[in-house]
């Protein structure tokens, strides 16, 4: 009999609260949008904010609601893009993939500071417009590289380097340094001028023997490709016909600041005689 | 109100010990001998830099207009010697950034008459007069946030201001440049009260001066029953010479959080402050020299130099007799609140009140390993705040946290870091915590 | 600059300038002194409990700090963390000898080793080393040895005064076999004995007592008695016993301002309060408050457990709130709870409160209006 009472009054109980639950699942139920979570399972989700969005989720609703293209996410390859358009019945759209760069050599051109305090840039920043000769280099206290989500910056020495093969352009590094030296350039470029000071000449000498001297030589060597921003050479990423390695040893720069990510790494290393920091 | 006679003070602070004022403060002020180049920067007042009105190759005179004050919160300029304007370009400033700068090559004569003319009679002149000499002159905030004085001078409607009072508190460690003023000059010091009381139309006026500085006291309380001006005796304790506390300790009123001392019905002006003021109305002359302390363990004669506005720090190390070893730090302002600087060739501005050479040894003072909520810089704290949790928000980057426990409310005295037996670089974190939230403040006005 | 080149003065290049923020200055303590301090101030309850438990017990003392600082050290280096740094601090070294403090004489050469792993790695590295523990060290392995090896953790042996015959009260801590022993002064060293708190808890079991006997305690608590445990000549942990040598060091640690001299006070006071409470309404229940503030190791706890910088709370009042609840705590596990001693309980119960406690205890910043 005891037997019969519990499996009556287990039954009875189990039958009301399934109930309830159903009741319930019915009357708060949330609007899910099959299109959102699709597109979620189909994007990198790293999270890293290079679409301007809050995380992945977002981004995918915003896909859903069509207010974004595919191609507004950074860091997703063309065949996931073309994944997500097809699933979502949308349009791809085309934005380029961009990657980061460091554009400063102060590891091998200025003369290092003595700094007591946070290992932040941003907090080192503050002292004294922060602890490197040149205000518009590299501080090398790696905010960058811990915010990088693909862990594709390294400090190598006393300056950041990123590693191109790595980085997915989100953007995250760019937006955290306070000297704005992280420039955000296309994926495909591999060549780049390594100075982010636009002070005269004179000045970023007895700085940084490694700055951009501005003497033009490089656009007058290489019309089209090399443009000037202020006292400051830049490569113009958008020119039609790219630069190449054999323009650098044609245009034979006095300081070698024009050089491959390659080459950089390299000699960043040497600098740093390869210990890692 | 307490009565005048009392030692007062603030809850919370620090007493820093060895305070390294013995350094300096027994030798008279010297005046420095003249130099070949001075460098003048532009941006030496809080706000907006002034306009310079000369321009390279100009000859000028000893306190001719250099640069004119651009808009209200902005202050004039004036030549700390005659000569030639050389060169106008940037150099490195006291906050490390590059900063535009005049660079007057002096032709050795020191020459100029003054430009404004003496008003004797300050009791009965118009008070516009007084407030009109204020702006000419270029006066700030000498004790170091060099606020433009006549921005203080003019209390909006609906606000009365009843009390005055003197910073003569001098709680840095180190520095002796206001002792050595109050001292030396009481009269000019008490003189300059009683005209500032004259402006602002207050017969309520205290100068504060620390208990250690008793022979400051003796020579203010000799001149101060003439101008109608009372001595409060304050506590020796850091710091002191904060502008809410020092409110807080003699009239025993709170200046709220995000108000200015106005709203307490108070003006706090610096000793300094008053003495230029004094030089202007009664001699008619502009801010371009003041008393700078030299000093530090490793300086040969720490003592107290008059100089003159855009002398270099080099220079003023060369006045002190060189030095023993070389520093590890050159600070510009006192140990406590001071500004590490770059090179020996920034200038002295017109709030440089020391210039501070630390040993090598003691430059490196900041390794922290972790925190272990001894809760000293809970009791140090004279904002009365938890700097051990913010820093640790902070670090953790929950700039909302430090913000929802008020890291907006400090005003970056040191006492914590001071006192932190783990010597965390708390005010740094405090730094950077500000800086993020102005920052996001900025972005969300955009918006 | 100036052309008056004097080369008699020594001018600076300026090569060696070191960019930092504000302050300039340091007040020169550190975390080794504050450790060495701890360190003297536990100086005197060492030298009384050599004095109580013979040589053996500083034996016990330097071989368990010696434990904590080589399990510290080992943790270090796995973890690749600076070794000199960490061990240098003195932390590890202050943990061994509190835990050693908590240790009883008889305690098996195995047991430090096994106390200092559980201190050092369970209780405060796997946290992130010091500064983030939330627990006592020494209490987290205090207690983790009581309940892992009880037998170990509470072999009591007799002090100095009690292997004497004209020690008071023997039938309590002593078995009659064990009394036989004694009075035959034979193998005294091997005689194991009760704390005056075990007897507590057992004093219905004696023949001819009951559990609710008014007198129950009279021979527990008289005044000769209470004399024994102010001099720590009773027995118990090696660091718990002597009144006089922890009272010295509260009152080194007060002078050298190293800790809240108001959580000790507190804490005892709340502990004496209720006790005494409970004495005076039923006798049945509980002895009188001096035996409870005496015995046990309350006053070890009080002034150096609960007053751990780093697990007790930042503000005055927070302190305060702190110290009450650990007061409480140690009341009610003593009269009412299995254990006959309640104070570490109590402490790391009250250390996990205490990031709510500094919540609810903050501070008024300067400036702002108190909330009616």
């Amino acid at each position: 009999m005891t037997l019969y009472t519990a499996l009556i009054v287990m039954g009875l109980l189990g039958l009301t609260l399934g109930a309830i639950i159903g009741v319930f699942v019915k009357l708060f139920k949330v609007e899910q949008d099959n299109r959102a979570e699709l597109a979620l399972e189909l994007l990198p989700g790293a999270n890293c904010g290079g679409c301007g969005k809050a995380g992945c989720a977002d981004f995918a609703r915003a896909l859903a609601a069509g207010e974004v293209m595919p191609g507004n996410c950074p860091v997703s390859s063309l065949e996931q893009r073309a994944a997500i358009a097809l699933a979502l019945e949308i349009d791809a759209g085309s934005v380029a993939r961009k990657q980061a760069v460091v554009c400063c050599r102060a590891d091998i051109g200025a003369e290092e500071m003595n700094y007591n305090g946070i290992q932040d840039c941003n907090a080192a920043n503050l002292v004294a417009g922060g602890p490197t000769t040149c205000r518009y280099g590299c501080l090398g206290l790696g905010s960058c590289a811990r915010v990088c989500p693909f862990g594709a910056i390294e400090i190598i020495g006393r300056v950041a380097v990123v590693h191109p093969e790595l980085c997915t352009g989100c953007g995250q590094c760019a937006r955290i340094c306070p000297r704005n030296v992280i420039k955000m350039v296309p994926a495909n470029a591999n060549i780049h001028v390594y100075c982010n000071s636009p002070e005269k000449a004179a000045v970023k000498r007895s700085l940084c023997k490694a700055g951009c001297l501005g003497c033009r030589k490089c656009e007058k060597l290489l019309p089209g490709k090399i443009k000037f921003d202020g006292l400051l050479a830049v490569v113009d990423y958008d020119a039609t016909d790219a630069i190449t390695p054999a323009d650098i040893e044609k245009c034979n720069c006095p300081v070698h600041g024009i050089m491959t990510e390659k080459e950089r790494c390299a000699v960043a290393r040497e600098a740093a005689g390869g210990k890692r920091v | 109100m307490k009565s005048s006679r009392n030692v007062m003070t603030f809850a919370g602070g620090i007493h820093p010990h060895g305070d390294g004022k013995s350094l300096s403060c027994y030798t008279p002020v010297q005046t420095a001998p003249l130099l070949d180049k001075y460098l003048v920067i532009l941006a030496q007042n809080a706000g907006k830099a002034p306009v310079p009105v000369v321009k390279k190759g100009d000859t000028v005179k000893k306190y001719q207009l250099l640069a004119q004050a651009d808009g209200v919160i902005s202050a004039n300029l004036h030549s700390p010697t005659s000569g030639v304007v050389s060169d106008i370009r940037e150099i490195q400033g006291t906050m490390g950034v590059p900063t535009p700068a005049i660079e007057i090559t002096s032709d050795g004569l020191d020459e100029g008459a003054s430009p404004f003319d003496p008003i004797t009679d300050w009791k009965n002149v118009d008070v516009e007069q007084l407030k009109q000499r204020v702006v000419e002159a270029g006066i700030v905030g000498m004790g170091g946030a060099s606020f433009p004085t006549h921005v203080k001078l003019s209390p909006p409607e609906g606000k009365t201001v009843d009390t005055l009072i003197l910073n003569g508190a001098e709680c840095e460690p180190y520095l002796t440049a206001d002792h050595r003023l109050m001292q030396e000059f009481p009269e000019k010091v008490i003189r300059g009260a009683a005209i500032f009381g004259r402006i602002l139309n207050i017969k309520n006026i205290f100068v504060g001066v620390e208990i250690n500085k008793l022979d400051a006291i003796a020579a203010l309380e000799h001149y101060a029953e003439e101008y109608g001006v009372k001595v409060a005796y304050l506590r020796v304790r850091y710091p002191q010479g904060s502008e809410k506390q020092l409110i807080n300790a003699i009239t025993g009123r709170t200046v709220k959080s995000g108000t200015l001392p106005m709203d307490a019905g108070c003006v706090v002006q610096n000793v300094a402050t008053c003495a230029a003021l004094d030089d202007a109305v009664t001699l008619g002359i502009p801010l371009v020299e003041r008393i700078v302390t030299v000093t530090g363990e490793v300086v040969v004669h720490p003592g107290n130099f008059k100089l003159k506005i855009g002398t270099p720090a080099l220079e003023a190390v060369r006045f002190a007799g060189g030095i023993t070893e070389e520093p590890g730090k050159l600070v510009f302002g006192g140990p406590m609140m001071g500004f590490a600087q770059r090179s020996f060739q920034v200038p002295v501005c017109k709030n440089t009140s020391g210039i501070l050479l630390i040993p090598q040894k003691q430059a490196y003072n900041f390794e922290s390993s972790g925190c272990i909520h001894c809760g000293r810089c809970v009791q140090g704290c004279p904002m009365h705040l938890v700097p051990c949790l913010l820093s640790t928000a902070i670090e953790a980057g929950r700039f909302d946290l430090a913000e929802a426990n008020h890291v907006m409310d400090c005003m970056e005295c040191g006492s914590c870091a001071y006192v932190c037996p783990d010597h965390r670089p708390l005010v740094q974190n405090v730094r950077r915590a500000k800086a993020e939230l102005r920052k996001q403040m900025n972005a969300n006005k955009e918006k | 600059m100036s052309d008056v080149v004097n080369d008699n003065i020594k001018l600076p290049t300026g090569e060696k300038l070191v960019l930092s923020s504000s302050p300039h200055l340091s007040s020169g303590s550190s975390l080794r002194k504050i450790m060495g301090g701890v360190l003297l101030a536990l100086v005197p309850q060492i030298a009384a409990s050599v004095w109580l438990f013979g040589i053996k017990a500083l034996f016990i003392i330097v071989y368990t700090a010696v434990c904590c600082v080589a399990a510290e050290a080992l943790w270090c280096k796995l973890a690749d963390k600076d070794v000199w740094r960490n061990i240098s601090d003195c932390s590890a070294c202050v943990t061994g000898v509190l835990l050693a403090m908590c240790l009883p004489v008889t305690v098996p050469l195995y047991v430090p080793p096994l106390g200092a792993v559980l201190a050092i790695w369970l209780a405060k590295q796997v946290y992130g080393g010091i500064g983030n523990n939330p627990f006592n060290p020494a209490l987290v392995a205090r207690v983790g040895l009581l309940i892992a090896l009880p037998a170990a953790m509470t072999l009591w042996t007799p002090s100095r005064g009690m292997k004497q015959m004209d020690y008071p009260e023997k039938q309590l801590f002593y078995t009659a076999e064990n009394i036989q022993k004694i009075s035959n002064k034979e193998n005294v060293d091997g005689v194991s004995c009760a704390t005056p708190l075990g007897a507590m808890k057992n004093i219905e079991k004696i023949p001819g007592r009951s559990e609710d006997a008014v007198n129950n305690f009279a021979d527990l608590d008289s005044w000769e008695m209470i004399a024994r445990y102010a001099i720590g000549d009773r027995a118990g942990c090696l660091g718990e016993t002597c009144a006089p040598a922890l009272i010295l060091g509260f009152f080194i640690l007060v002078a050298l301002n190293l800790i809240n001299w108001k959580v000790p006070v507190i804490f005892v006071g709340t502990v004496a309060f209720i006790t005494g409470m409970v004495n005076i309404i039923c006798p049945g229940i509980s002895p009188n408050a001096l035996f409870h503030v005496l015995n046990g190791g309350l006053l070890l706890g009080a002034i150096f457990m609960a007053t751990d910088m780093v697990t007790s709370p930042i503000t005055g009042r927070g302190c305060a709130v702190f110290a009450c609840g650990c007061g409480i705590l140690t009341s009610v596990i003593r009269l009412w709870g299995n254990y006959p001693e309640g104070v570490s309980f109590a402490i790391l119960f009250m250390n996990a409160l205490v990031p709510l406690i500094d919540r609810w205890c903050g501070k008024r910043p300067f400036g702002y209006v108190a909330k009616r």
